[in-house]
């Protein structure tokens, strides 16, 4: 076999057509499950989606595939048309969704580079069987009138009388052709080939018509072109030669037969003219349908998203350098209005420019959302719970790199809901509910957030067992007496806490959670966990719309700049010094209504030069992350103001990961400012609070 | 056409062989080879790193990428020296990683020959870790840096610390 190059274009395109296509037809049938049924409607479209996929794949020759999704066809072809009644639903879908499953495996294959090389007769055996016993079930009656549609004329004799010349008009001064195509044997869907043939053939001329005539519909087809080849009759006013040629260019041609005649021409002229209508019609009508789709597709583009950070970057640097300018130094003290205006302007520009590009990145969360259906039917089906799931919000938006990462963490979540939430049908009776589970997944936004939560109406958290859970692996912080019900809750997000005894399939490894919190840190997000005994837990999940652009408060101590997430700051204030107290640690708190909160001196914490280390000369800035709070000492604020996050370079990174910093960005006037990664600093600082108590 | 690009390639490469950088830090001067630099940029404002050993500076703003400098003094554990108009910054890339070098003045490109370089002696005196061969330049010296081993020596770097 050849090497596959994911990055090539056209192996890019197919991949990403197919991914697409998977998704759909993953939606459409666990649509129909719910629904309890095929609607003829989605039948239709599963058909057209693995006809769509059958003939990409059989392109790139990736033959198990191909032949899967044939078997899968032909399935659904019956289906659609011989409309059987009694079909065990659920048996379908798990052979539709194994089937699925088996592409996606193939085409990650192929993503990765390697070669699809799984094997598929035993799935096609099952399909194929399942498809025989559904046939003897329901002989329909259409099933007799079969036989007079089949490709296959009654004498093959002379396929040539076969043909449906009646289609075909004869201009004066058109001649008429007969092509007889072979293709290399073994080269598979000789009907998909032959039609690609007929569908370029507009080319030459209108007026043709080819035998077999349902190469698409049927694929017995196929058999018969192998056979027989693949006749086609055609009239044009274009020579010989080039007629020829235009056969001759098909992929995968064995020979062609091309004689120009008039053997058959002359006699059946008057037929021709008389019914015209009644065959051409069914061209006319596929004719019409091709160019609808297209015109909707064009309106779209698929775009790297390589390209649009590259885009990102670019607009992040148009906003820094306008800054520059407009905010130069040298324009200070000069009276210029009509400088002024222009900048106006221009600043006006750039910040539309920049929404659009933002507004370009973001994606709603539907396809994760829609993706878990499938986790929650397999696991149901698996444990013997019932469980439906309902999804609010999906058309809320997010950037495209939250996205991705998104989807690893909901999926332990809906995992550890079903596994370890919700109850068996007879436990939920016999505490009075509704023996089905219900899954709530719901996104909205908030502010510059988004909070995505997660609800089940299962059993909640045990508060007791997460304590004595939490105590056996020494992790919890202070006396249990101390916490509140919500700081228990979220002790099951530390690392190393699982509370199934018995390791499942699903859940249970002790990672989960900690991968849930990991990912969310990435993504400088948040969760907090509430839980009512026998109601339900609900996890929220808070994460920023973008990662890219963050408005930002900037700081100066010393000579140093640092920018603070305006999200994350409650408020700024200078102190009294009759406020401040220390510990006899030497650990400073300062009291807000109320209220202790430690002191972080960030000139002594990052060991900067600076002139303020009074508190009450300097300010104070109070940061909430978790529910956790600190104050900041810095000398003074410098505004706020949107920045483009910066990561630090590799060579840093590679030396150290530096305590409290979450990258850095570039002001007005081209200096560096580093931000502050605030979840890390009051961590920290508790931290050592914690293990000097 | 693939012949024709092969043999650019090849003068590209020609061209800057045997080609130096030469540089001085205090009384010594030093080379890099040619294919390394990037380009070379008066000394410019700063932002410290907290956190990072003292002879790496912090970082800069290069149009809009950012990249760290290092004070290669400090890095030969030399006496700081205040920049100044002469101070520079020599920006390398090496496997992918761009970094500024400070160094005192940028002296100009030398061609040194191959077979006017010679290994370092064996003495077991700090510095040489760093330095690939000495090249001869008529009477002068010129220390061939060894880009490689000055951006990714850092566990002896640690050791010393521990020290």
């Amino acid at each position: 076999m050849y090497e596959y190059d994911a990055n090539d274009p056209i192996f890019e395109m197919y991949i990403f057509e197919s991914t697409q296509l998977i998704e759909q037809l993953e939606k459409n049938i666990l649509n129909c499950e719910i629904g309890n049924g095929f609607t003829s409607e989605a039948i239709n479209e599963i058909f057209r989606i693995m006809h769509t996929l059958k003939g990409s794949s059989a392109m790139m020759r990736f033959a198990s595939i191909t032949t899967l999704s044939h078997a899968f066809e032909d399935l659904f072809s019956y289906l659609r048309d011989e409309k059987p009644q009694q079909i065990n639903f659920s048996i379908l879908c798990d052979l539709s969704l194994d089937a699925l499953d088996f592409i996606k495996v193939e085409i990650h294959k192929i993503k990765q580079g390697d070669s699809p090389d799984g094997d598929a007769s035993e799935l096609i055996e099952s399909i194929n069987s399942y498809l025989e016993r559904i046939k003897n079930i329901s002989p329909s009656p259409s099933n007799i009138a079969a036989p007079e549609q089949s490709p296959i004329p009654p004498n093959p004799e002379n396929p040539l009388l076969e043909l449906p010349l009646n289609s075909i008009i004869l201009h004066p001064g058109a001649r008429l052709y007969k092509a007889i195509i072979h293709f290399v044997e073994d080269c598979g869907m000789e009907n998909v080939r032959a039609y690609q043939i007929i569908h370029n053939l507009v080319e030459l001329t209108e007026e043709f018509s080819y035998l077999p005539k349902d190469i698409l519909d049927n694929h017995d087809s196929a058999d018969y072109i192998r056979e027989h080849g693949f006749q086609v009759l055609l009239t044009s006013d274009k020579p010989y030669q080039e007629v020829y040629d235009y056969f001759s260019r098909s992929s995968y041609l064995k020979s062609v037969e091309l004689e120009e005649g008039s053997i058959l021409a002359e006699p059946s002229r008057e037929q021709f003219a008389v019914n015209v209508d009644s065959d051409v019609n069914s061209m006319n009508v596929k004719d019409k349908q091709e160019p609808q789709r297209t015109a909707v597709q064009s309106n779209i583009i698929s775009v790297h998203v390589s390209k649009l950070d590259r885009l990102m970057d670019l607009v992040g640097e148009l906003v820094i350098s306008e800054a520059t300018v407009t905010q130069n130094p040298d324009l200070k003290g000069l009276d210029l209005d009509n400088f002024q205006k222009a900048s106006r302007q221009l600043r006006k520009i750039s910040e539309e420019l920049q929404d659009l590009v933002m507004s370009i990145r973001m994606v709603p969360v539907a396809t994760t959302f829609h993706k878990m259906r499938r986790i929650v039917r397999d696991m149901s089906k698996k444990l013997d719970k019932e469980v439906d799931i309902e999804i609010i919000g999906e058309e809320t938006e997010v950037d495209k790199n939250i996205i991705d990462q998104l989807s690893d963490p909901i999926m332990h979540l809906v995992r550890n809901a079903i596994d370890h939430g919700i109850e068996s049908p007879e436990e939920r009776l016999t505490s009075g509910k509704k023996p089905n589970g219900k899954i709530t997944m719901e996104a909205r936004n908030s502010g510059g957030d988004v909070l995505i939560i997660l609800k089940d109406d299962g059993k909640g958290m045990d508060k007791e067992k997460i304590i004595m859970i939490a105590k056996e692996r020494g992790l919890l912080e202070k006396s249990e007496s101390e916490m509140t019900d919500k700081e228990i809750y979220n002790l099951v997000v530390l690392p190393g806490f699982s509370t199934k005894n018995i390791v499942s399939e699903y859940s249970g490894r002790g990672v989960g959670m900690d991968v849930v919190l990991q990912k969310l840190r990435d993504m400088s997000g948040a969760i907090t966990i509430d839980s009512i005994p026998s109601q339900g837990a609900s996890i929220t999940m808070k994460i920023p719309l973008t990662l890219a652009i963050i408005d930002g408060m900037n700081i100066r101590v010393g000579a140093s700049c640092y920018t603070i997430p305006t999200a994350s700051i409650q408020e700024s204030f200078r102190p009294m010094d009759s406020d401040i107290i220390t510990d006899p640690d030497g650990n400073e708190m300062i009291m807000v209504r109320g209220r202790c909160y430690p002191i972080l001196r960030l000139h002594e914490f990052y060991d900067v030069e600076t002139a303020i280390i009074d508190c009450a000369k300097g300010i104070l800035i109070m940061v909430e992350q978790d529910d956790k709070s600190l104050c900041i000492l810095a000398d003074e604020l410098l505004g706020q103001q949107q920045v483009v996050v910066k990561t630090l370079p590799n060579y840093i990174k590679k030396y150290k990961k530096i305590d409290g910093l979450a990258g850095c960005t570039l002001l007005g006037d081209g200096s560096i400012s580093l931000i502050l990664d605030v979840a890390e600093l009051v961590g920290k600082r508790s931290k050592v609070l914690a293990s000097r108590t | 056409m693939s012949e024709a690009l092969l043999q650019e390639v090849v003068y590209e490469e020609d061209a800057q062989k045997d080609k130096f950088l030469t540089f001085s830090l205090g009384n010594e001067y030093y080379g890099i080879e040619i294919k390394q630099v990037t380009e070379i940029i008066g000394i410019q404002a700063i932002t410290g790193v907290p956190e990072l050993p003292e002879y790496i500076k912090g970082i800069v703003n290069l149009r809009g990428k950012i990249i760290p400098v290092m004070d290669v003094r400090l890095r030969f554990r030399k006496t700081f020296r205040e920049y100044n108009d002469r101070t520079c910054i020599i920006v390398i890339e090496n496997n992918e990683i761009s970094i500024g070098l400070i160094v005192d003045s940028v002296s100009e490109v030398q061609s040194i020959p191959e077979e006017e370089i010679v290994p370092p002696p064996d003495v077991s005196k700090g510095n040489n870790r760093y330095i690939k061969g000495i090249g001869k330049v008529g009477n002068e010296v010129k220390l061939i840096l060894d880009c490689d081993k000055l951006l990714n020596d850092k566990e002896t770097d640690q050791l010393l610390e521990i020290q």
